[in-house]
C-alpha cells in the first residue's frame, strides 16, 4: 500500500492527515483514545464491523465500555493463555483496534493453568450459568427501565419534607445519570461474560471441519450448529402474528402500503372490539419484542421498533396481504431441524474413524450447548438493554434541552458522557441557585461544530488497517470476533479493482438489480427481486428477506444476522465487504456469488 | 468345450477371478441398478484354454518370470514372442460362434451397419486395492463386424504380455502363473460429454465432495490427456457446486457412422470455452457416484458418459431427468488416498471443553 519497496505496510497512524473540514475532531474524544507516537510500531485495523460510521462523542461509550469489559474478561477474569485485551484508538472519528497477545511460552503456561480451571467451570455448567445469566440480565434491564430522570420542578415535592428524604432532586440528576452509565457497563460485562468462551467452541469445531473436510464452506459448518429456536427470530414472528390477528379481527383494511403508524393506531381505537383486540395483541408483542435496534446497538441513532414504528408498519401490509392470500408461512422449524440433523449426520458418517466421530460429537455438542447464548445475548444486550439505555440518555437530553443547555434532546449524543456530567452539574447548580445554566452559551456552539465535523468525517475513507503488517496474527480474539486473518490482511494490501470482496455467507450465484439502503427505515423502497445492499442487518431487517433475492452487507461474519437469515431463505449472501454500500449504487446490475464471497458490478 | 460368454448383467464382484476386474465391476454396477452400456464378457477360462495351446508346458510364461524387472530388451523379447503366438492362434470354433452370436444380439433392431462396440481387457488382477494396472492392457473402441471383434479379442488377450504390462508385474514381483484375462464387449455409446469422477477430492482427499472432470464427446480424449478438461466439485452433503473450472478443451474424440476406430479432431471453437456439463448434470453425476460409493463402501474412481443432444446442441431439446442420461463405463476403488495414512484430525477428550482449552492454550 504505502510500501517503500521493502516490507509491505499500511499507513502509519502518525501519517494520517486530519479530514478536511474536521480538523478539530480530537476535541470530541477523550485523550485516552488518541494514537501515541509509539503506536506507529503496531498493527491496527479499522473495526468496521461494529463502527461503520464516524463516532458521535457520546457513542464512543459503545467502544470504551465493551473494550473495558472484554479485556477484563479475557485478561483478568478467565486469564486466557494467549491474549490479554483489546486497545482502541480513534482517528478522524473511526475506531481502530489492536490486541495484546501473550507470546512468552513461560507466561502462556502460567496463565494456562489458571485458565483451564476457570474456563472449564463455565463450559461444564453452561446451561445453568446461562439460566442465571438471563436472570441477572433481566434485572439489569429492569434497572435501566426504572431509572428516572428528575423533573426539577419549581418546588420540591412535599414528600421530601414530610418523609424526611433529606435529599433534593437535583442530586439524583447526577446519581441517576451515573446509574445509566454504570448499568451500561455492567450489561457489557455480562455481554462478554460467556461470549469469548462461546466463540472458542465455534472456532474449534470450525477448525475440525476444515481439517476433516478441507472443502467445506464456513456456512455449511455454521448450518450444522444453527439454532432453530433462537429469540432473534421472535420480533419478525410477532409481526406475522399481528398480521394474522389483523385479518382475524377484521381490521386488516387499515394496513395498506405506506400507512402511517399514528393514523393506523388512531383508527384502530375507533374500530370497536376488533380494534381493541388488535391493540391488545400489539401491546403484548411490543414489550419486549419491539426492542430491536435497527442497527447493532452501537449508535444512538439506530432506533428501535418501539421508538419508531415505521419499520414494523412497513412490513405489516405485506404480511397482511400474505395472510389474505394464504401464503404467509410460519418458519419451517421442523424442516430446518431435520436439515440440520441431516447435514451433521452426513458429515459425521464420512469421518474416517470412530475416534474422529466421537471427537466430532463432542465439539458439535459443545457448539450447540453454547449456541443459545451466543445468538440470544444480542437481543438482551445490544437490542433490549441498549434501546432502553439510549432512551434514558435521550430523556436526560430532553431535560438539558428544557433548561436551554442544548437546542434539542438529541444533541446530548454530541457530548461525551463525561461532558454530559459537566452539563448536568451546570443544571444542578442553576436549579439550586435559581439562575440560568451557563451551558447554553458553552455547549450549543460545540454541538453545532461537532455535527458539521461528523458530516465532514463521513467523507473520509478509513484505511482498513494501519501500521506494519504483522508477521503472524496471533490473537484468538481478533480471529474469533473479527475474522481478521493473514489472508484478509493480504487482501487489504492489494484491493481488487472491480470486485467487492467479503465472506460468502450463504451459497448460490444470483444476478439482479441492486438496492442500496443505508437505513432500515428505507425498507419500503425495496422492490421484489432486488438485491439488498446494506451496512449491516439486525433482526429488524427480517421482513425484507421475503422480497429480495440476495443480500450484501458491509459488516458481518458467517454467523451474523444477514448470514443466518439468508441461509434460512436459501438466498445467496455476501457479508463483511467493508464498503459495498459505497461502491455499489441503487439500480446497478450486480452479480452476487455466495460461494466465493464476491460481488461484481455487471452493468 | 468353451465355458461360453456371459452377459454383464449375469456377473458381479464375486466373479472377478473368472471374468476379470472390469467385467465384474460393470456387472456389479448393473446389479446396483446403475446403467452401463449393454455387453458381455468372454471369461478368463477361455483365455486359459488359449494359453494352454500357446504355451502347453508353461515354458514361455516361465521365461517371463525369470526376466529381471529392469531388463527391457529381455522383456521385449519374451513378451513379443507370446503376443505373436496368441494373435496368430485360430480361435476355437465354439468360441467364435458364441462371441458372434452375443455380438449380433447387441445390434439395434433394424440396424444396417455393423454395431460399433468397445472391446476392453478385463484382467483378473486389475483394480485391486493396491495395484490398479491402469491402462496397461488394451482397449479398442468403435470396433465393427464379427471378424474385427474377434481380432480385437485376440489382441486384448495378447495385451496381457504388453511390454509395459510385463515390466509392471516384474517390478511388483507378481507371479506369472495363474494370470487371467476376460474380455468385455460392450455397445459403443455416443456421449454428449464424458469423463471421470472421484468420489473424494483427488487434491485434498476430502470425502465430502465428488470431483468431476469432463469434456465434450468421448472420454478417451480426457483419459489420454489430449484435453485440459472442465472440472466440477460437488458437495455430497448439500449438493452445492463448490468448485467450477472450464478447461481449454482443444481436441474432441468421436467415431464415424461406418469407419472403425475413433478420430481425434479439433474441438469446434464454440465448444472450447463452454462447460460440458450443466449444474444439474454435474449434480446428477455426483449423485450416481455417491450411490456407487455407497454400494462398494469405499471411495470410487469412475468413468462416466452422458447421453443427450450432440455436443453443443441445445439441451432444451431434452426432457426429463439428467440422471436418466448417465452411463458408467467403469468403477474401481480409489487407491491414492486410500493408501495414505492420516492421523485422526482429533480424538475424543475426557470433556468436550478440553478441545477448546487445548486450542486456546496453544500459541497460535
Amino acid at each position: 500500500m504505502d510500501g517503500d519497496g521493502s516490507a509491505p505496510r499500511f499507513p502509519l497512524p502518525s501519517e494520517i492527515a486530519d479530514a478536511p473540514g474536521a480538523e478539530d475532531w480530537r476535541s470530541m474524544y477523550p485523550y485516552f483514545t488518541r494514537f501515541q507516537p509509539e503506536d506507529d510500531q503496531r498493527f491496527w485495523f479499522y473495526n468496521s464491523m461494529h463502527f461503520p460510521e464516524p463516532m458521535p462523542a457520546f457513542d464512543t461509550i459503545t467502544a470504551e465500555v465493551p473494550y473495558s469489559a472484554i479485556g477484563a474478561n479475557t485478561a483478568r477474569v478467565f486469564v486466557f493463555p494467549t491474549t490479554l485485551g483489546i486497545e482502541h484508538r480513534i482517528v478522524n472519528g473511526r475506531v481502530y483496534i489492536t490486541a495484546n497477545p501473550v507470546t512468552d511460552p513461560g507466561e502462556i503456561g502460567r496463565r494456562a493453568a489458571v485458565f483451564g480451571e476457570r474456563a472449564s467451570y463455565y463450559y461444564e455448567n453452561w446451561d445453568a450459568l446461562y439460566e442465571g445469566w438471563k436472570v441477572r440480565m433481566r434485572s439489569l434491564i429492569e434497572a435501566i427501565e426504572s431509572v428516572t430522570v428528575p423533573s426539577l420542578p419549581e418546588w420540591e415535592d412535599a414528600s421530601v419534607v414530610f418523609e424526611a428524604a433529606g435529599v433534593a432532586q437535583n442530586h439524583y440528576l447526577r446519581e441517576n445519570f451515573h446509574k445509566c452509565i454504570d448499568l451500561f457497563s455492567k450489561m457489557w460485562h455480562h455481554h462478554t461474560e460467556m461470549l469469548m468462551l462461546g466463540y472458542g467452541a465455534y472456532v474449534v469445531f470450525f477448525q475440525f471441519c476444515k481439517q476433516a473436510f478441507p472443502e467445506i464452506s464456513d456456512q455449511t459448518a455454521a448450518r450444522m450448529v444453527a439454532g432453530i429456536d433462537v429469540i432473534m427470530y421472535r420480533p419478525d414472528d410477532e409481526l406475522r402474528g399481528l398480521a394474522r390477528l389483523a385479518v382475524e379481527a377484521g381490521v386488516d383494511d387499515l394496513f395498506t402500503e405506506g400507512c402511517s403508524p399514528a393514523s393506523v393506531l388512531a383508527a384502530l381505537a375507533s374500530r370497536g372490539e376488533g380494534g381493541q383486540r388488535w391493540l391488545k395483541g400489539f401491546e403484548e408483542a411490543r414489550e419486549p419484542w419491539f426492542n430491536v435496534s435497527t442497527g447493532d446497538g452501537f449508535y444512538h441513532h439506530h432506533r428501535s421498533w418501539a421508538d419508531d414504528l415505521t419499520v414494523p408498519f412497513t412490513a405489516l401490509p405485506r404480511y397482511v396481504a400474505q395472510v389474505r392470500s394464504g401464503t404467509l408461512a410460519a418458519r419451517p422449524t421442523q424442516e430446518l431441524r431435520a436439515e440440520r440433523e441431516r447435514l451433521s449426520s452426513s458429515y459425521r458418517a464420512l469421518l474416517a474413524s470412530d475416534d474422529e466421530k466421537a471427537a466430532f460429537d463432542q465439539m458439535l455438542g459443545l457448539c450447540r450447548r453454547v449456541f443459545p447464548f451466543v445468538e440470544d445475548h444480542k437481543f438482551y444486550c445490544e437490542h433490549w438493554f441498549t434501546s432502553q439505555f439510549f432512551g434514558k440518555i435521550r430523556e436526560f437530553g430532553a431535560l438539558l434541552a428544557r433548561f436551554g443547555v442544548l437546542a434539542e434532546a438529541e444533541d446530548i449524543f454530541q457530548l461525551h458522557h463525561t461532558e454530559v456530567d459537566q452539563a448536568l452539574s451546570d443544571v444542578m447548580l442553576a436549579w439550586a441557585a435559581g439562575s440560568p445554566p451557563l451551558g447554553a452559551r458553552y455547549w450549543r456552539p460545540v454541538v453545532s461544530a461537532r455535527k458539521e465535523m461528523l458530516a465532514a468525517l463521513r467523507d473520509w475513507s478509513p484505511p482498513p488497517a494501519l501500521g506494519p503488517v504483522p508477521e503472524a496474527l496471533n490473537d484468538p480474539a481478533v480471529r474469533m470476533l473479527w475474522g481478521v486473518t493473514q489472508e484478509r490482511i493480504e487482501a487489504w494490501l492489494s484491493p481488487a479493482s472491480d470486485e467487492v470482496r467479503g465472506f460468502g455467507a450463504s451459497s448460490g450465484v444470483v444476478e439482479g438489480q441492486a438496492r442500496v439502503l443505508t437505513d432500515v427505515n428505507q425498507i419500503g423502497e425495496i422492490r421484489d427481486g432486488e438485491i439488498l445492499v446494506c451496512p449491516v442487518t439486525a433482526p429488524s431487517w427480517a421482513p425484507v428477506f421475503g422480497k429480495i433475492k440476495a443480500a450484501v452487507s458491509d459488516i458481518g461474519g458467517s454467523m451474523s444476522h444477514a448470514a443466518i437469515v439468508a441461509r434460512e431463505y436459501g438466498m445467496p449472501a455476501v457479508v463483511g465487504t467493508g464498503d459495498a454500500t459505497k461502491r455499489i449504487s441503487t439500480g446497478q446490475r450486480i452479480r452476487v456469488d455466495g460461494d466465493r464471497g464476491t460481488v461484481q458490478v455487471t452493468g | 468345450m468353451s465355458p461360453g460368454v456371459r452377459r454383464l448383467a449375469e456377473v458381479g464382484s464375486a466373479d472377478k477371478p473368472s471374468v476379470g476386474g472390469k467385467a465384474a465391476a460393470l456387472g456389479e454396477l448393473t446389479r446396483a441398478r446403475i446403467p452401463v452400456p449393454p455387453g458381455f464378457v468372454v471369461p478368463a477360462e477361455t483365455f486359459g484354454q488359449v494359453m494352454a495351446v500357446v504355451d502347453p508346458a508353461g515354458a514361455l510364461v516361465g521365461a517371463v518370470e525369470g526376466v529381471a524387472a529392469g531388463d527391457v530388451p529381455a522383456i521385449v523379447l519374451v513378451a513379443s514372442r507370446l503376443r505373436e503366438r496368441i494373435t496368430a492362434l485360430p480361435m476355437p470354433g465354439d468360441v467364435v460362434a458364441q462371441i458372434a452370436a452375443a455380438y449380433d444380439s447387441l445390434a439395434s433392431p433394424g440396424a444396417a451397419a455393423p454395431t460399433p462396440v468397445a472391446v476392453r481387457s478385463s484382467a483378473t488382477m486389475e483394480d485391486s486395492a493396491t495395484a490398479s494396472f491402469a491402462g496397461l492392457q488394451d482397449t479398442y473402441l468403435a470396433v465393427r463386424g464379427t471378424s474385427a471383434v474377434l481380432d480385437a479379442v485376440r489382441r486384448c488377450w495378447a495385451s496381457m504380455y504388453n511390454d509395459e504390462s510385463v515390466a509392471y508385474r516384474r517390478r511388483l514381483r507378481l507371479p506369472e502363473d495363474g494370470l487371467g484375462m476376460g474380455v468385455v464387449i460392450q455397445r459403443m455409446i455416443r456421449p454428449r460429454a464424458a469423463g471421470v469422477m472421484f468420489t473424494r477430492s483427488p487434491v485434498t482427499g476430502d470425502r465430502s465432495v465428488v470431483a468431476i472432470e469432463g469434456t465434450w464427446g468421448l472420454g478417451s480424449a480426457l483419459v489420454s490427456g489430449e484435453v485440459n478438461p472442465d472440472g466440477f466439485t460437488v458437495s455430497k452433503v448439500t449438493g452445492e457446486i463448490t468448485g467450477r473450472r472450464v478447461g481449454a478443451k482443444l481436441r474432441m474424440h468421436s467415431f464415424g457412422p461406418n469407419e472403425p476406430g475413433i478420430c481425434s479432431s479439433a474441438m469446434p471453437a464454440g465448444l472450447r470455452g463452454q462447460p460440458c456439463l450443466t449444474d444439474d448434470e454435474a449434480r446428477a453425476l455426483a449423485a450416481v457416484g455417491q450411490r456407487v460409493e455407497e454400494h462398494y463402501g469405499v471411495p470410487q474412481d469412475i468413468e462416466w458418459a452422458l447421453l443427450g443432444a450432440r455436443p453443443g446442441d441445445d439441451l432444451a431439446l431434452l426432457h426429463g431427468d439428467p440422471a436418466d442420461r448417465i452411463r458408467l463405463l467403469q468403477s474401481r476403488p480409489e487407491t491414492v488416498w486410500a493408501a495414505r495414512e492420516r492421523p485422526p484430525v482429533a480424538t475424543p477428550k475426557p470433556r468436550a471443553s478440553d478441545h477448546v482449552l487445548a486450542w486456546l492454550e496453544k500459541p497460535l
